[in-house]
């Protein structure tokens, strides 16, 4: 089997705090990260696709192609933004895990219309530290 | 008996390369892989990942210095600071890409290591593009 990886990023804005927990929960929950003004990221993407390799080009997926997809669904909604405005995030915090599933949400269907491809992972790397992988298992 | 073990060896290696199929003229080939279709190069790094089970004597799941020598025959003699179209044969109808490439090297190590111990390769062409082959794969 075969999978392509496009390691791509955006920088954006956050605030961890949820709606359900009172402001002395969501400090003792989130710390630093609970910050009313926000901080933010370099966020990395890994984007994995898996299918079959087209025999013509050689390709699984357009790297062009897929260059586009994650700009238009990715870097372009949520780069630069505070991801707590955007209504993907309205009901759930934008934690690196939430993160990693509304990017892979936003890149399945286009992945699959356009590239004739499977979205296999998306791993979303907040810090060098610390990496968040949503979709397959290796 | 416990599961088998991973280890991964990696190698770098400079090469160069067109997109191009040999089936079709000049005109096709630059429609189809734009500014891939001239000749350019890059530094690929290859993760090779074995999985085995330890010898019970020698505590390893192979010698290292087998397996690099072995790479160094196989891969580094291959392509290192070759011209992947010019002077190997794997792509003389298929084109070079990073799938294409990552699917010869591995139809060569799968058949020059002990059966059975190859469990991919991971062939970079940046830091921020790669290809992942693993078992299942079909034979050439």
């Amino acid at each position: 089997m075969i999978e392509v990886t496009h390691r791509y990023r955006f920088p954006a804005a956050h605030v961890l705090r949820s709606d359900r927990l009172s402001d002395a929960e969501n400090e003792a929950t989130y710390g630093l990260c609970a910050n009313p003004n926000g901080h933010g990221h370099d966020y990395g993407v890994e984007v994995t696709v898996g299918g079959e390799v087209d025999p013509r080009s050689g390709r699984l997926c357009p790297p062009e192609a897929l260059d586009a997809i994650f700009e238009e669904r990715v870097a372009s909604r949520f780069g630069h933004r505070m991801l707590n405005d955007d209504p993907a995030f309205a009901e759930r915090v934008p934690t690196a895990e939430n993160i990693a599933r509304a990017v892979h949400e936003r890149l399945e269907e286009p992945i699959a219309a356009r590239c004739g491809a499977r979205l296999v992972r998306v791993r979303v790397i907040e810090t060098r530290n610390n990496s968040f992988v949503y979709g397959d298992p290796r | 008996m416990s599961d088998p073990v991973r280890i991964t060896r990696a190698i770098e290696f400079s090469t160069s390369l067109r997109l191009w199929r040999g089936d079709l003229g000049d005109g096709e080939n630059r429609a189809l892989f734009g500014r891939q279709a001239f000749q350019h190069g890059h530094n690929y790094r290859l993760e090779v990942t074995l999985k085995g089970e330890p010898d019970p004597v020698t505590g390893m799941v192979i010698d290292l210095k087998q397996l690099k020598d072995l790479l160094e025959r196989e891969i580094m003699s291959r392509f290192d600071h070759k011209d992947l179209n010019r002077d190997t044969p794997y792509f003389e109808k298929d084109p070079p890409t990073p799938e294409n490439f990552a699917r010869v090297i591995y139809r060569i190590l799968a058949p020059a290591l002990p059966a059975g111990l190859l469990d991919g390769v991971r062939l970079y062409q940046d830091a921020d593009h790669w290809v992942d082959v693993r078992a299942p794969e079909p034979a050439a």
